[in-house]
């Protein structure tokens, strides 16, 4: 089965898309210089999943910090993700937080907000 | 040369002096770099970490941090030096004084480019906590992705996260450049 996956470092977050399975996670911290080149590839690979995806697709967002520049490029992976929800696989998002973690709440319900997907918020220990 | 090495040690200990009384953590002047700015990112944590932040407070502060600190890298303009020419420099302060941490940041800008910074700082500094909301969703939907970052994302991001007004001054240096300074304060607990 196909995998796509990235490491984490200091600046950017563990990406684990089984495209095989239809689950992507996305782990740790967003915060690198040049955003778009790093989410480029995650992007290119949503868009050829897009082609044949599983009949459901699950996502799940665990970020302790993201960059301005990074907010632009997740809101680009939610809208292939919208595309994908709109082409016939049933998506699902959960945006995880930590608890009193409001600006990251929040920064969930602001996508929830513009992105035609199903969010689910899971507060996680700290 | 004796004389040159006194004046320097006095001036020496009057920036201590000042640094000392400010309680400022850090401080670096010179080229923003990106390797730079994952050290710096990593010193301050562990501080936070040895002060006991709580985690609240250390989210915020780094989150300010990281986009004061990408700011400068993006879009620091050309300092003129004294033998004529222009090269990358800038500098920032990181501080906790009376309950709060300050971050500062000073950096060149072209002259050309201040009254956009300015005009899109007081429209920040206008709007409500409501309206930065609705601005910050407007600006992330519709708004255009720059190569540089988030397409003046950061601004709001900084005055959403800090609930407070963004202070600054521009100061006139030449024909060509202006020095800009950015004050911004991380009150804790709130």
């Amino acid at each position: 089965m196909e995998k796509f996956t990235l490491d984490g470092t200091p600046k950017t977050p563990t990406i684990n898309f089984d495209l095989g399975s239809g689950v992507l996670e996305i782990k740790g911290r967003s915060i690198p210089e040049n955003s778009i080149e790093f989410y480029k590839p995650l992007v290119d690979n949503l868009e050829k999943y897009g082609t044949s995806p599983k009949p459901t697709t699950t996502v799940n967002v665990q970020l302790e910090y993201f960059n301005t520049s990074s907010s632009k490029c997740i809101l680009d992976v939610f809208k292939k993700l919208e595309a994908i929800h709109k082409g016939g696989s049933s998506v699902t998002i959960n945006w995880h937080y930590e608890e009193d973690d409001e600006d990251m709440l929040e920064a969930g319900e602001d996508y929830q907000a513009i992105i035609s997907v199903p969010f689910k918020m899971v507060q996680v220990a700290e | 040369m004796s004389e040159n090495l006194e004046f320097m040690m006095l001036d020496l200990f009057d920036f201590y002096d000042k640094m000392e009384r400010n309680n400022i953590l850090l401080s670096f002047k010179g080229d923003i770099t990106s390797d730079l700015l994952t050290s710096i990112l990593q010193i301050m944590e562990s501080k936070m970490d040895n002060f006991q932040e709580e985690p609240k407070t250390k989210k915020k502060v780094y989150n300010v941090l990281v986009e004061c600190l990408q700011n400068l890298y993006h879009h620091m303009d050309e300092a003129p030096t004294d033998s004529g020419e222009y090269g990358r420099s800038a500098i920032f302060m990181i501080g906790k004084l009376d309950g709060a941490y300050n971050v500062i940041t000073g950096n060149y800008i072209l002259n050309e480019n201040v009254s956009g910074l300015k005009n899109r700082l007081d429209e920040v500094n206008s709007l409500t906590k409501e309206e930065l909301k609705e601005y910050h969703k407007q600006i992330l939907n519709n708004g255009e992705m720059s190569l540089k970052g988030g397409g003046g994302l950061g601004m709001v991001d900084i005055a959403r996260k800090t609930g407070q007004k963004l202070h600054y001054t521009f100061q006139p240096i030449d024909e060509k450049v202006s020095f800009f300074s950015l004050n911004i304060k991380v009150t804790l607990n709130q």
